[in-house]
């Protein structure tokens, strides 16, 4: 997982909605279980207690959950995971029209320029 | 109980007033940047919790005790120059602290500076300044202590080596204990702190939760450091 972080902003919350990305993409899979806080913490670059707080985040959410010894594991739920990544996808897609706007683009020109690279397949211009 | 408190702590070199009254708590599991300009009295913090320079005023408690002999067993150090005696090999140095800490892990060390590619046998005179401060570092954090005073860990060594020191500062301190970390490089430390405390001709200017900092200001805590300390 690509563990950038802006110092910007709360490091728990980044290290939160990347853990988010990676149940919601599938990277960590339903029912899979996660590596331990310290492994996790160290991939990052985090100290471990930041991590901690971030998987206590998707915790109370229900997108993982503990097992007394044994770890944490992320939910069966599929629903939930689709909930999820229906909630970052909008979040995408707000900051793309944004963007968008910051241009100048219309909705319209926007709608449409998303078909047509849609059609052309995204990868062909980048 | 915290691991380390100082009450109203002050202490005067002669006329000049190197801390004016400083209260902070460190607690067991969490890193804690001591964040200040050069002279602010970051140094002069750690030589009181070590027991080297005693208080002019105010308090100053390890685990409850005054800094003293007990405490000395539970508090690790690395001091901001380098100490270590340029006759001796790392592998004579990890030795020497067998002999002189009880809670010293001389496995630990050996594995870190074979990580580090480290030669055990060389003698420190024959080393770079980077080389020199990272023995420094693996000794320190090779104790099993219960407060762990890192005076400028990171200033002395290249970016790559950066990353591994701070690595090996996360790693390597038990949950009960705490880790006090002086240092003027925010930006590299940023993900490191749990807490900060940020300090300004001897008096806490700013201190709380690096992260609930970032939220309240919307800034790195690298920020908001230039912005507090600007000349």
């Amino acid at each position: 997982m690509d563990w950038q972080i802006a110092p910007e902003s709360p490091i728990y919350a980044q290290l939160a909605q990347k853990l988010r990305r990676g149940i919601a993409s599938g990277l960590y899979g339903p029912g899979e279980k996660l590596p331990p806080v310290r492994e996790l913490a160290l991939e990052a670059g985090v100290n471990p207690n930041t991590m901690q707080r971030a998987l206590s985040e998707l915790e109370r959410e229900g997108l993982v959950f503990p097992q007394r010894t044994a770890g944490r594991f992320v939910t069966e739920d599929a629903q939930l995971i689709s909930r999820a990544r229906e909630t970052l996808a909008r979040e995408e897609t707000r900051r793309y029209f944004s963007a968008m706007e910051d241009l100048g683009c219309s909705a319209g020109e926007i709608s449409r320029l998303a078909a047509e690279i849609a059609k052309e397949g995204h990868d062909a211009g980048a | 109980m915290p691991v380390l408190e100082c009450i109203e702590l002050e202490k005067s070199y002669g006329r000049s007033e190197a801390l004016r009254g400083v209260s902070l708590k460190a607690e067991g599991g969490r890193i804690l940047g001591l964040l200040g300009p050069n002279g602010s009295g970051k140094t002069t913090l750690i030589k009181l919790a070590c027991g080297l320079l005693q208080p002019s005023g105010g308090e100053i408690r390890i685990c409850g005790l005054a800094p003293g002999v007990e405490t000395k067993k539970i508090v690790s150090l690395l001091p901001d120059r380098l100490s270590l005696p340029g006759y001796m090999s790392p592998a004579a140095l990890c030795a020497m602290y067998e002999d002189f800490f009880e809670d010293f892990d001389a496995g630990r060390a050996e594995r870190l500076l074979d990580e580090l590619g480290i030669d055990p046998a060389q003698r420190v005179r024959r080393m770079s300044r980077g080389t020199r401060e990272k023995v420094q570092l693996i000794l320190a954090m090779s104790r099993r202590a219960r407060l762990y005073l890192l005076d400028e860990p990171i200033s002395g060594v290249d970016p790559a080596a950066r990353d591994y020191i701070i690595s090996t500062i996360m790693t390597n301190y038990a949950p009960d204990a705490a880790v006090v970390l002086s240092t003027h490089l925010i930006s590299e430390a940023e993900r490191l702190l749990d807490d900060v405390v940020f300090l300004g001709a001897g008096r806490v200017v700013m201190s709380g939760g690096a992260d609930e900092l970032r939220e309240r200001s919307g800034k790195s805590v690298d920020a908001l450091f230039r912005e507090v300390f600007k000349c």
